[in-house]
């Protein structure tokens, strides 16, 4: 199968907004232009994006790749990331982010017969060792650099293993088929035997249980909704009711990502109604995967393909003044540090600049915190919180439980800052199963520590992983600030 | 809008921390953004706050303080600053010294001496002017602690008691470049291992016995400070039942877990005293003209503004980021503070390695109330103080003080800035 053909898979997706007099339809237009699919030598990311100022010094001639030599030199051997990291804590042959980013680059640039050594792929992408390092080297643009060469040179596109990855990596392409039909999908994926063979030849560990498709996607249920025009609607009522100019310029582009929209729309509902009760009327463009699962299998010409239709689709809103906000963590980490890192379409910068995490954007601007310190709710067990990874690296690993701290009716603690192990496609391979459940046991154990059995994260793998090692129900916190601040409300 | 608080402290090293628990506890709400990890993680965990003036060991540090020169953050937050900046320190963690002003002599893993103010109760057993015999332990898979010879370092520096040193293989067959953690949490969760008869045993039994035939009457055992992450005190404490004798920790050189599991601590103490925490995200601007209004924050491209009443700058030195240089000069990004230095670049340097460096030096120049200033003398702005390693006027490598000034000039800008409220 050629990049082509997976690309055919996937469902033709109508830009939202079409109601909308200020967005154009054509907006984020997919035009494959240069490279989209098939051509995969296309990957040659221009700008080197570790020391601003620096002008670099062409040490290797003919040398394609982007040149992270400062980012190299600044690495003074301290470990403090291979203190951080959690593949290294629990598996011996791992060597660490210190070999796989600065030493690893150097060895590469500097030993012509060098190829990238396999313990690449044990890497996981939890880009913890970026958020270590004191001397702020890019360790995990160096690592996804890496991967996509070790993927590229080392991989035998005849291995099973190669199409696990590659089929973990999309998996909104088999998402967007099972949701077709939820409920055989639902079934089947779980279905023992089916299992068995699954794990036997592609490396798929049986030991989880694949989550389960919802019977109607968030898309869908938007379209139903009355997309745009309806939420514009909803947006004005409530700024009346707010009492704020009716014609206020609150618009924002929401970035679903895969898993909300197929698996858990209720998350991405609570966020369209938190959102239009704060005045904010929503569009929903069109969107492919944000490349995180990609990424970490270096499969980078996949995610540059996604990556192109979704900062394309954005940049336009952006310049029509729209932000853009994500309910997941990884995918606003994709979007904001992984897309300037790795690519340079048009917009790029501009796109990552105006996209947020969806509590974060509202807490920039409106009293988030007051109005949660006025409200209480119901229905919510104590909350064992725990921060993804990819919400640590952007700053956000204690926002859920600072905003909850005054919220009546409700207790959230923090279960502590061990990687839960899964990092998306991770925990799901065969070989690394245990690797991940290893890192989990520490989050597991906070986890039946604290008071209350149900669990809250942004992320969806992490919440995957929780539910996996306790049995507990996992919830987002946009479901809290739902239940908190629209009420019954909700219907709408 | 922004993100809003009463005070804004930017860095997360010992000063940003000290900053942000004085004011909490103050009554302040107070916010900690920090960029990266603090050097805290690659430091000894000790409590240096005066070991050297001119090259001479200090006994006691507070003696010595009216002899540094004006423009030292000591003479700035004063004699009581500092010993306040201890009670705090000494009242949030369980570390020891503070029974006497006298430095208390640690051994350290390169077989010196360190004289310090403060230290860890798990290095408490090893101090040098204790003089019970030691018998220093090394593993042979890590290199940066060779025991004997330390022992005969230590001995040669003139201390009071017989030194040894012994090898051994740490059990569980860890490879030759584990991470220190991987020590730490085998003896925390006291797993079974292999032994050399092929007999299992948890894990801290199993070091006690490899380490007992090395005994040979010694009073007190040193390991390298890995013993442990979670449990050190369990750790400490099933070893020295297991040898019949004194246990203690030997700092070592980074990634440093006493300095790991002191970062741990005061975290914690700053989230009982309620303040909130950010890390991963840079300062990277600010608006404001006498005052500083806000702060923008740059989350992955997005610029984020916070803003507050007062804030401290708690950034580091050149190590932490908070001073940079390039072949232009020296500057202190966030809020562009004057650094004051030698308009040539080859007065940076003295030729010798441990010259008196004009580079160990650079940092912001405070005024008596901590507010960086400008070339007048005049504060750069009202509302912004600096503390730690990004002010200027100390050498924290030769004179032992990293930490104590850090502590110090932290919590006496946390004090201020809560005092302006
Ligand atoms: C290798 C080493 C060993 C040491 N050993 C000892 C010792 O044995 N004893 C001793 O007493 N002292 C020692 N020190 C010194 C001591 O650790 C430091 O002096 C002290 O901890 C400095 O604290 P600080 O808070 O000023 O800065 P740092 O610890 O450098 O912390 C600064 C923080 O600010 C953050 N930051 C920087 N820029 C920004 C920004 N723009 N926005 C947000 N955050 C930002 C950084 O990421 C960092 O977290 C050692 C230092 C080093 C480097
Ligand atoms: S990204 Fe995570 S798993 Fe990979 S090297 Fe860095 S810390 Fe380790
Ligand atoms: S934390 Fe940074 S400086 Fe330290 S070893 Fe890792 S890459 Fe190098």
């Amino acid at each position: 199968m050629s990049d082509e053909e997976s690309n055919d898979t996937t469902e033709p997706l109508a830009q939202d907004g079409a109601d909308d007099p200020d967005v154009e339809t054509d907006g984020g237009a997919v035009d494959p232009g240069d490279g989209v699919g098939g051509d995969d030598a296309g990957f040659a990311p221009e700008e080197p994006t570790a020391g601003e100022d620096f002008e670099p010094v062409q040490v290797f001639p003919d040398d394609e790749t982007m040149d992270l030599r400062p980012g190299a030199d600044d690495c003074y051997k301290c470990s403090t990331c291979d203190v951080n990291c959690p593949v290294a804590e629990v598996d011996d042959d791992f060597p660490g982010p210190k070999f796989q980013g600065p030493e690893q680059w150097r060895l590469k640039q500097s030993d012509e017969e060098y190829t990238v050594d396999e313990s690449i792929t044990s890497c996981s992408n939890c880009m913890r060792c970026d958020d270590a390092c004191p001397s702020g080297v890019p360790l995990s643009q160096m690592h996804n650099e890496a991967r996509g060469e070790y993927v590229d040179e080392e991989m035998s596109l005849l291995s099973a293993k190669y199409w696990r990855n590659r089929i973990l990596a999309n998996y909104r392409i088999s998402a967007s088929i099972a949701s077709l039909a939820p409920g055989l999908a639902n079934a089947a994926m779980n279905f023992g035997p089916a299992r068995w063979v699954v794990e036997k030849t592609l490396g798929v560990t049986s030991e989880r249980e694949f989550p389960a498709f919802a019977e109607q996607t968030f898309r869908e249920w938007w379209t139903a909704r009355g997309g745009a025009a309806a939420s514009r609607e909803n947006a004005r009522e409530a700024r009346e009711r707010r009492g704020e100019p009716i014609d206020a310029d609150k618009r924002v582009a929401y970035f679903h990502g895969c898993y909300a929209n197929y698996n858990t729309p209720e998350v991405a509902k609570a966020l369209v109604r938190v959102y239009e009760h704060f005045g904010y009327e929503l569009v929903v463009p069109e969107q492919r995967c944000s490349g995180t699962p990609m990424f970490a299998n270096g499969m980078l010409s996949d995610a540059r393909r996604d990556a192109e239709v979704n900062v394309s689709s954005l940049a336009d809103l952006v310049d029509r003044g729209y932000d853009a906000v994500c309910s997941c963590t990884s995918c606003s980490m994709a979007i904001r540090q992984e897309y300037p890192e790795l690519f340079s379409f048009e917009g790029t910068g501009e796109v990552a600049g105006s996209t947020f995490e969806a509590l974060e954007y509202l807490r920039i601007h409106e009293d988030l915190r007051g109005d949660l310190a006025d409200a209480s709710v119901e229905g919510f067990d104590d909350l064992a919180y725990h921060a993804p990874c990819h919400a640590r690296n952007q700053g956000l690993s204690r926002q859920a439980v600072e905003l909850f701290r005054e919220l009546d009716g409700v207790t959230v603690e923090d279960v502590g800052d061990s990687c839960s192990g899964i990092s998306g496609t991770y925990g799901w391979k065969e070989e690394k199963y245990g690797v991940s459940m290893e890192i989990g046991e520490e989050m597991f154990e906070h986890m039946e520590s604290a008071a209350g059995e149900t669990g809250l994260t942004e992320c969806p793998t992490c919440s995957m992983q929780m539910e996996h090692g306790t049995g507990y129900e996992i919830r987002h916190p946009l479901e809290v600030v739902e239940e908190a601040l629209v009420g019954d409300r909700a219907g709408a | 809008m922004a993100i809003e608080s009463d005070v804004l402290v930017i860095g997360g090293g010992l000063a940003g921390l000290s900053a942000a628990i004085a004011a909490a506890r103050e009554g302040a709400h107070v916010r900690l953004v920090s960029y990266k990890q603090s050097t805290l993680k690659q430091a000894s965990g000790l409590v240096d706050v005066l070991g050297y003036v001119d090259g001479e060991p200090v006994a006691d540090p507070f003696e010595r303080m009216a002899d540094l020169p004006d423009d030292h953050p000591y003479r700035i937050v004063g004699e009581s600053g500092v010993r306040e900046a201890l009670a705090l320190f000494d009242e949030v963690t369980d570390y020891r010294g503070g029974h006497t002003d006298r430095n208390a002599l640690v051994p350290t893993h390169g077989g010196t001496v360190k004289p310090t103010a403060r230290y860890p109760a798990s290095a408490a057993p090893g101090l040098a002017s204790d003089d019970r015999d030691a018998l220093l332990v090394g593993f042979e898979t890590l290199v940066d602690f060779d025991a004997p010879l330390a022992a005969d370092h230590i001995e040669a520096a003139g201390v009071p008691f017989a030194a040894d040193g012994a090898t051994v293989r740490f059990p569980g067959d860890l490879r030759a470049d584990a991470k220190v953690t991987r020590y730490a949490h085998l003896l925390d969760e006291d797993r079974a291992v292999e032994t050399d008869g092929g007999r299992r045993l948890p894990a801290r039994e199993a070091l006690a016995e490899r380490v007992r035939p090395h005994l040979d009457g010694h009073e007190r055992v040193g390991f390298p400070a890995v013993l442990g992450d979670d449990d050190p005190a369990g750790v400490r404490a099933a070893l020295s039942k297991g040898l019949g004798a004194d246990v203690f920790e030997v700092p070592m050189g980074p990634p440093s877990l006493p300095g790991l599991r002191l970062a741990d601590r005061l975290y914690e103490a700053l989230d009982e005293a309620g303040a909130s925490v950010e890390t991963g995200v840079p300062v990277v601007d600010y608006e404001g003209e006498e005052r500083v209004e806000r702060v923008l924050v740059d989350r992955k491209g997005a610029e984020v503004p916070y803003a507050a009443d007062q804030y401290v700058l708690a950034t580091g030195g050149l190590v932490g980021k908070g001073v940079e240089s390039d072949r232009e000069g020296v500057r202190e990004p966030v809020f562009d503070c004057r650094v004051p230095q030698p308009a040539d670049r080859y007065d940076w340097f003295e030729d010798a390695v441990f010259g008196d460096h004009a580079f160990a030096r650079f940092g912001v120049d405070p005024d008596g109330e901590l507010r960086p200033t400008d070339e007048r003398g005049d504060p750069e702005f009202e509302n912004v103080r600096a503390a730690g390693s990004v002010l200027g006027g100390h050498d924290f490598p030769a004179e032992k003080s990293g930490a104590g000034v850090s502590l110090a000039t932290g919590r006496a800008a946390g004090v201020l800035a809560t005092e302006e409220l």
